[in-house]
């Protein structure tokens, strides 16, 4: 079997399924019944209509069984909602920058990207930015979602969980080039991580004493 | 409203209130009439022109999208579209349609009045929303381009786009006006000039659900008003409210906004249940099932659905107890909607049951409405909505409900009550055709936006990733042939006010509430005397058409 891309999806998917579930079976249930009494009760075949003027243990029942069951389907999203809000305390911290209309990270050694590299299966707790209007962090493949939202830091964050590049999107309306406000999570093994960091380091440092030594010499 | 001096026309009948000449004639007795009735057609005349205008843009919109950019326009240009389509489509079609034309025409024939408390302001009210609706279409022409924001104006973007905000925003608020006073009006007709027999639990319940209604226009609207008023503030004057950038609070605004949209949604849903309450027991020629709970679960939406504004917000990083409570209520919501379901196939059992036009809309409201509702209930899920919100399942969401809700009720009540406003009838054979091509066409269109919300496509986008294509495109069919079927709809109903079959017959269709009674068209006055109310609006008696009595269970 596939390994989930994220800790999130499987109870996302199992709300779901089961929400679904019984959202189908409803809708099939009245359309059923609709289309039987139209059919049987059509008034070329049932001449004569009954006055019914309704019936209280039917009431009850479809009072208490609808609010049982979504009784149950509140819970099922509270329990996986909890999940989302509480990250583990080893996390990686990456802070998240939204700007129009682009993305960019930051991580806690202070090197920068475009796009978020990250180590399989260690938990990644994203600081949200927003350096104008609101956005929203998206990464479908995760089944996570974070609105980012000016002069507010909000956190999410989540445990990749296979490897691959998936898309991060912008999921709040932010203005002309929205809808290409694309970036990617890149979900690495750990030493190939590692690797990339170092270099990234490297970089850092020469891109540093490049820029010193050109300011000393325009001084 | 003074009656001494009706002149009877040559047969000693009085004169429909088509006919009917008051002080001004033509277009002045039009424009200038108190009159309910014709205040109705006003707002029918002027309503419809406006579905027009936004049906033509969400048809520009899914041509846009056939491809996953450039197909005809530019990103602002589509970006002002989908802005547009909202704002007009919400504001100026389904919040006003159901109450503003059928509330104004029957509202008072239903209760056995003569008009409705306050005619003017009445009238009122419909130049407030002619002035709303002519702003936003200014909006388009003026240089700066139409509002660009999405129907639902967040800051900061509202405050910083360039794009002509103020007068939308300005547009918005006057209609709200609007929609207070005429909420006002039905809430002091309903109370004060009820025929003297006219019990509470002798209500229509189309009665009922507009009385429901209008205590949310009247609690819930000054929010949006003021709420908008101060981005126009911010936007003139930089104060700080909203945009941090000024010192304000975005969250702020989203939590004011929805206070007012979220009922917004029941003041647009409520009253195409009361439609629908009204049809079925009509075409099964029988009693309505459950009555008091029909009319006391409107009142329960209308309270709950007063507190669960912040489930449009799950994912702005709200606290862990809101998250908690917004999303239970979510859930409790959805159970008095539940409750009208299973009565209205209830109504259905041991009917004697004819499928002409209006029921046929009236079932489609229950299949298209019950999608909606459930597809809310899978959104109201936290973690699932986390994933959800803001994609295509949104979308998908907001069209079930709204135009599966009160645009299949709004096409029951034309097809239920035209003929009776008009004393013309449509061609049936055209009006059943058309049906199926708007309920195919219908699902054709946004039965896909689930799947592509659930495959992750973002609302509100002019480019999209390859892989959603398909999806799209089978949507983009799907909005051809529910053109089709609005032309052929409208087209047939249009036709029929001009040269349709004449009826003079009171009953058309076997109701019992008040408004047949009177005559077809109905005179200036409705009622030549104050009618008797002995019987509950649903009450079929055994030997007419065609009912039984069976005992309470
Ligand atoms: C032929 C009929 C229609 C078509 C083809 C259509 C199509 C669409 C499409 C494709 C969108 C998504 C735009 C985007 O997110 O980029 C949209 C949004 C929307 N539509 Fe429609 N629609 C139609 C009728 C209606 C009706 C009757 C209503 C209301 C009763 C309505 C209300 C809305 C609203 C509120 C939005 C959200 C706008 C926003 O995100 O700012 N639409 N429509
Ligand atoms: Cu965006
Ligand atoms: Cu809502």
């Amino acid at each position: 079997m596939i390994a989930d891309a994220s800790n999130f999806v499987q109870s996302v998917d199992s709300t779901f399924i089961f929400i679904v579930a019984v959202c189908v079976f409803f809708l099939v249930l009245i359309t059923v019944l609709m289309i039987t009494f139209v059919v049987k009760y059509n008034s070329k075949r049932n001449k004569k209509a009954v006055n019914v003027h309704g019936s209280i243990p039917l009431e009850i029942t479809w009072t208490v069984v609808p609010t049982l069951l979504v009784l149950v389907m509140f819970w099922m999203g509270w329990t996986g909602y909890k999940q989302m809000t509480d990250a583990p305390k080893d996390s990686m911290v990456v802070d998240v920058y939204a700007q129009m209309w682009s993305w960019s990270y930051k991580y806690a050694n202070g090197v920068e990207s475009d796009t978020l590299y990250v180590p399989l299966n260690r938990p990644v707790k994203v600081l949200l930015h927003s350096r104008d209007v609101d956005h929203s962090f998206y990464v479908p493949a995760f089944k996570m979602k974070k609105d980012v939202i000016p002069n507010r830091i909000n956190t999410a964050w989540f445990q990749p969980m296979r490897l691959g590049t998936y898309e991060v999107m912008c999921a709040e309306y932010c203005g002309l080039r929205h809808s290409y406000m694309y970036s990617a999570v890149v979900v690495m093994p750990e030493d190939r991580y590692n690797a990339w960091m170092t270099q990234q380091v490297q970089k850092q440092k020469q891109d540093s004493t490049a820029d010193s030594s050109t300011s000393e010499k325009s001084m | 409203m003074a009656s001494d001096s009706i002149a009877l026309d040559h047969n000693g009948h009085e004169p429909s209130y088509l006919e009917y000449e008051g002080k001004h004639k033509g277009l002045l007795g039009w424009i200038l009439s108190t009159d309910h009735k014709r205040i109705g057609i006003l707002y029918l005349i002027s309503i419809l022109s406006f579905f027009a205008v936004g049906v033509t843009l969400g048809f520009l919109i899914r041509l846009e999208l056939l491809t996953p950019q450039g197909t005809i326009v530019g990103p602002q240009a589509y970006n002002e579209f989908f802005t547009l389509h909202g704002v007009i489509m919400i504001f100026i079609v389904v919040i006003p349609v159901i109450p503003a034309v059928f509330g104004n025409f029957f509202l008072p024939i239903m209760l056995g009045a003569k008009d409705v408390a306050f005619p003017r302001l009445n009238l009122l009210t419909w130049y407030l929303y002619i002035i709303g609706g002519t702003l936003v279409l200014l909006s388009l022409i003026l240089p700066g381009g139409a509002a660009d924001t999405g129907w639902t104006f967040y800051v900061p973007y509202s405050v910083r786009t360039g794009t002509n905000m103020i007068f939308t925003l300005t547009a918005v608020f006057i209609l709200g006006f609007s929609s207070i006073l005429t909420g006002l009006n039905f809430l002091t007709t309903i109370h004060r000039i009820r025929a003297p027999q006219m019990g509470w639990f002798k209500m229509p319940l189309f009665a009922w659900s507009l009385y429901a209604t209008s205590w949310i226009q009247v609690i819930v609207t000054p929010i949006v008003g003021i709420t908008l008023l101060m981005v126009i503030v911010e936007r003139v004057f930089h104060v700080g409210i909203f945009d941090p950038s000024l010192g304000g609070d975005p969250l702020l605004f989203q939590h004011m906004f929805w206070m007012y949209s979220h009922p917004a949604v029941y003041i647009i849903i409520v009253p195409a249940m009361g439609v629908i309450s009204e049809v079925i027991p009509v075409f099964s020629h029988r009693t309505i099932f459950g009555y008091k709970f029909i009319a006391y679960s409107s009142l329960a939406i209308a309270l709950f659905g007063s507190l669960v504004w912040a489930h449009h917000m799950f994912a702005t990083g709200m606290s862990d107890t809101a998250e908690f409570v917004f999303s239970l209520l979510t859930f409790v919501v959805a159970i008095p909607s539940a409750i009208k379901v299973f009565n209205w196939t209830a109504t259905l059992y041991k009917g004697s049951i004819e499928l002409e036009a209006p029921l046929l809309y009236a079932l489609a409201f229950i299949f298209l409405f019950s999608i909606g509702g459930l597809t809310g209930i899978i959104q109201g899920a936290l973690n699932v909505d986390i994933y959800l919100t803001d994609t295509y399942f949104i979308v998908g969401h907001i069209h079930y409900v709204v135009f599966g809700g009160t645009g299949m009720g709004l096409f029951a009540a034309l097809h239920y009550w035209l003929p009776k406003m008009f004393g013309r009838m449509y061609n049936k054979k055209v009006a059943r055709v058309a049906f199926w091509f708007v309920f195919v066409g219908f699902n054709v269109l946004y039965f896909p936006f689930f799947i592509l919300g659930w495959m992750g496509m973002p609302r509100r986008s002019y480019h999209y990733l390859p892989q959603f294509q398909t999806y799209h495109v089978i949507s983009t069919v799907g909005s051809w042939i529910l053109v089709i079927g609005l032309v052929l709809m409208l087209g047939n109903l249009l036709r029929s006010l001009i040269n349709g079959k004449k009826i003079t017959e009171r009953n058309i269709w076997g109701g019992e509430t008040l408004e047949w009674t009177v005559e077809t068209p109905p005179t200036f006055e409705n009622f030549e005397n104050i009618p008797d109310v002995i019987n509950g609006p649903y009450e079929y008696k055994q030997n007419e058409p065609a009912t039984i009595e069976e005992e309470v269970k």
